[in-house]
């Protein structure tokens, strides 16, 4: 499996500064991209197109802290997996178990037929906490980064922090298949596809 | 070699421009003017482009076309809502939309080579050289079939289209040439008939999109149309009469509706003045600003949300858009202006001609290819998610929107029958959940798998979209690694073949050899790769064997030998043994490119820059 740190010359780190990172990807580009080869053999034309999109890929991966999570996961356990998917099965948190299989019940009711205010209202405040609960999920897994990057320095069980990501990962996939499917019982637009942020 | 210009197909106005000194220009023809109106007209003499067309639209209307570019890489079926706008012919039918003037059928590329054809010669005649290659223009939001269609458009009118380029990224080019702007850009582009938003992070001569939006159908033409059926009320209200199916009637009430759109732009109030003589009255109308902003504003409003898409894609709130510059020549009128403003709370620049910029950035993005310009790059995105048809009609997402290209995703296919030799998959692009309601690309058959049970056997297939933001599909069986064989059939393109017929036909009405000005094709191609070659191994001759080397110089010989005779396949075949020889010495160049890039001085220097 291809090592996207190694593209950019960087340890398997999950702390990256996202400012250097952009100017390796702008130097790397700046070496590798088609418009620099027209005049080039029809091979090299080839290389540089195939270069030049495995460093987009490269990037596009890590500049975003839970896409890079996710694949230094992959990398770790030299699972090939396709670009964009994860192997990340999502899963509740054990602790919201109980309160999970009300919403989906409500959310069962709210499909087969319209919702009273009561449960509008409660929807609504459901999808707040859980959406604070992402966030949360979020601030562990930059913790959790943290601590992967000392345990690279000196030492640590990296497996166990492998792990704990992976429980992170699959408690905010889920929440966020639940938060999306509570907006659109409220009747909100939800992304079909949700984008990598920036920082 | 020959100059690459750079040319905007735009739906109302096209124009070609060129770099000279440092700078692009772009070419009048012979009177001085610099729009040619994207009009074709087919008369009883013969083909009339331009200015020439525009002035048959009323005199002519079933055979004069206009705003082809709304029909580009389109099925009847998306069209059929708006053609009662238009008093041209089209014709139903399952695939590509057809055109019917006279006794002939056209399609969009065919009659947009035409137009093409004009920009070419325009140039030639300026430049005093023969004009083979260009950068052509498209909306940012137009999707793969719509690409396809505008790069067959430039294969037919005889030009070897070097690079499609985003609309409103050429003309960041262009400002950015200037210096006039810099940080995070939001490229606002309101054309005849598309609207696209692009905002781009600009710095150290990259200029990298970061999302893009828009609407493919959407743009002045719609305003004129608001404001045509708002003028046949009152024409049936004031004289009793219903114009609606007279084609020459509303065709001079379309252009009076244009005219008196665009007056309105710098006046407040302007009178619109038509004597329609076959039906006995003279129809004079005064129009203020306020009537037709109000006709507009609904339309206008419908740009906004792809504004706030490609902010939320990009990560990004309005505040934190440092420039926002406005292009395309519906970006004059002052609504639009005041609502973009609004939206991004700051005044927009339009210092460059709204017209012309997107034409300048083209020449510049040629001036790149060619060469010319090392130290300006363009990292553009696919405006709309690549994917699959899987089980249950779900469209799997391959590649997300707005994923910076040149990109590639692989997946893996195998077969669910015993002994089945053919697997199919169909290719879509858009947002939504269900295939049904994205856009059909094509449909791909992998042949020639060999019979096993179900299950067996591994094909990998690669998806790659190239820097012009087109699909390149291929396949590779695992186990043998054998190439396997891919038919595609476009939902709504030209098939190859058809291509290659539209090149004959358009060569046989310009009267030429064909036979030799393949030959001539042929022997540039080969020129190409042998000056590429000598390039190459000047490079890095030590980087390979010397048997390697020995091996790339006899094929050099062999298609040197070859080169001047008349026997197009003995070139066509040496030169594709030259490409072959170069393979290995073209994938450690680049690895040595790479490599050099991250080791550089530069790298090293702004590094320790950065820790002090």
């Amino acid at each position: 499996m291809l090592d996207y740190f190694a593209v950019f010359e960087l340890p398997r780190k999950l702390q990256i500064d996202g400012e250097e990172l952009q100017r390796r990807f702008y130097e790397l580009s700046r070496r590798v991209h088609p418009d620099f080869f027209q005049t080039a053999t029809p091979a090299e034309q080839a290389r540089s197109l195939e270069r030049s999109a495995m460093i987009n890929r490269a990037y596009r991966t890590l500049r975003d802290l839970v896409s890079r999570v996710e694949y230094l996961i992959q990398l770790e356990e030299g699972r090939e997996t396709r670009e964009g998917t994860t192997a990340i099965k999502p899963r509740a948190p054990v602790d919201l178990l109980e309160e999970m299989l009300e919403v989906q019940e409500a959310l069962q009711k709210a499909k087969a037929g319209g919702l009273d205010e009561a449960t509008r209202r409660r929807l609504a405040e459901e999808r707040a906490r859980l959406s604070e609960r992402r966030r949360a999920e979020e601030a562990s897994l930059l913790q959790l980064a943290r601590e992967w990057d000392s345990a690279l320095d000196g030492d640590g069980d990296r497996t166990a922090l492998l792990e704990r990501m992976k429980q992170a990962l699959a408690a905010r996939a889920y929440l966020n298949t639940v938060i999306n499917d509570l907006s659109e019982a409220l009747g909100e637009e939800t992304h079909t596809h949700v984008s990598h942020r920036r920082h | 070699m020959s100059r690459i210009v750079g040319i905007d197909l735009g739906t109302t106005n096209s124009l070609v421009a060129y770099m000279e000194d440092g700078f692009p220009k772009v070419i009048p023809d012979a009177e001085g003017h610099v729009l040619l109106p994207s009009v074709v007209a087919f008369t009883a003499d013969g083909v009339l482009v331009g200015d020439a067309a525009k002035r048959q639209l009323v005199r002519n209307p079933t055979q004069t076309i206009y705003s082809v570019k709304r029909f580009m890489g389109k099925g009847y079926a998306d069209v059929k809502e708006e053609l009662r706008y238009f008093p041209f012919r089209v014709l139903s039918s399952e695939e590509v939309v057809r055109i019917k003037v006279g006794k002939r059928e056209v399609t969009p590329p065919e009659v947009s080579a035409l137009i093409l054809k004009a920009l070419k010669e325009r140039a030639e005649a300026q430049l005093g050289e023969p004009v083979a290659r260009a950068v052509i223009t498209v909306p940012a939001y137009f999707n793969d079939s719509q690409r396809q269609a505008t790069k067959d458009a430039g294969r037919i009118a005889g030009l070897d289209v070097l690079r499609i380029v985003n609309e409103p990224t050429a003309a960041s080019l262009a400002y950015g040439l200037h210096r006039l702007t810099s940080g995070i850009v939001a490229v606002y582009d309101l054309g005849g008939g598309t609207f696209d938003i692009s905002i781009l992070k600009v710095k150290d001569g990259i200029f990298e999109v970061l999302a893009t939006n828009g609407n493919t159908h959407l743009g002045g033409d719609d305003f004129d149309r608001a404001l045509v059926d708002w003028l046949l009320a009152d024409i049936r209200a004031r004289h009793g009469v219903d114009l609606a199916r007279d084609l020459e009637a509303m065709q001079e009430l379309r252009l009076g509706a244009e005219a008196a759109k665009c007056r309105l732009s710098f006046e407040e109030r302007t009178v619109l003045t038509i004597p329609f003589s076959q039906h006995g009255f003279t129809y004079r109308r005064e129009i203020c600003r306020a009537d037709v902003e109000a006709l507009i504003e609904p339309l206008v409003a419908q740009t906004l949300g792809p504004c706030r898409l490609a902010l939320a894609d990009a990560g990004l709130s309005a505040e934190q858009i440092d420039e926002v510059v406005l292009v395309g020549g519906s970006t004059r009128v002052p609504l639009v202006r005041r609502r973009v403003e609004e939206l991004f709370g700051k005044p927009p620049h339009s210092q460059l001609n709204p017209d012309e910029v997107v034409a300048l950035g083209a020449a510049v993005q040629a001036h790149i290819l060619a060469g010319g310009i090392t130290n300006m790059l363009l990292l553009d995105v696919t405006p709309l998610s690549l994917g699959i048809e899987t089980l249950g009609g779900v469209m799997s997402v391959l590649i997300p929107r707005n994923t910076t290209i040149p990109t590639s995703a692989k997946e893996l296919f195998t077969t669910s029958v015993d002994g089945q030799t053919v697997v199919d998959m169909h290719v879509l692009q858009g947002e939504r959940e269900l295939a049904k309601d994205n856009r059909s690309l094509a449909r791909f058959e992998l042949r020639g798998i060999d019979p096993m049970p179900a299950g067996m056997p591994r094909i990998e297939v690669t998806f790659l979209i190239d820097a012009n933001g087109i699909l390149q599909v291929q396949a590779k069986e695992l186990r043998t690694g054998k190439a396997a064989s891919i038919e595609v059939k476009p939902s709504y393109g030209l098939t190859d073949a058809e291509v290659e017929r539209m090149i004959e036909e358009s060569f046989a009405h310009a009267e030429e050899d064909v036979a030799s000005r393949l030959l001539i094709e042929t022997r540039n191609e080969a020129d190409t790769v042998i000056r590429a070659t000598e390039r190459a191994l000047g490079q890095g001759k030590e980087l390979i064997s010397e048997e390697e080397v020995g091996g790339i110089k006899e094929a050099l010989a062999a298609l040197t030998a070859v080169r001047d005779g008349s026997d197009r396949d003995a070139i066509r075949e040496a030169t594709d043994r030259l490409n072959q020889a170069t393979l290995r010495l073209a994938e450690v160049l680049m690895d040595s490119a790479l490599k050099a890039a991250l080791t550089s001085k530069r790298v090293t220097e702004a590094l320790e820059q950065k820790s002090r």
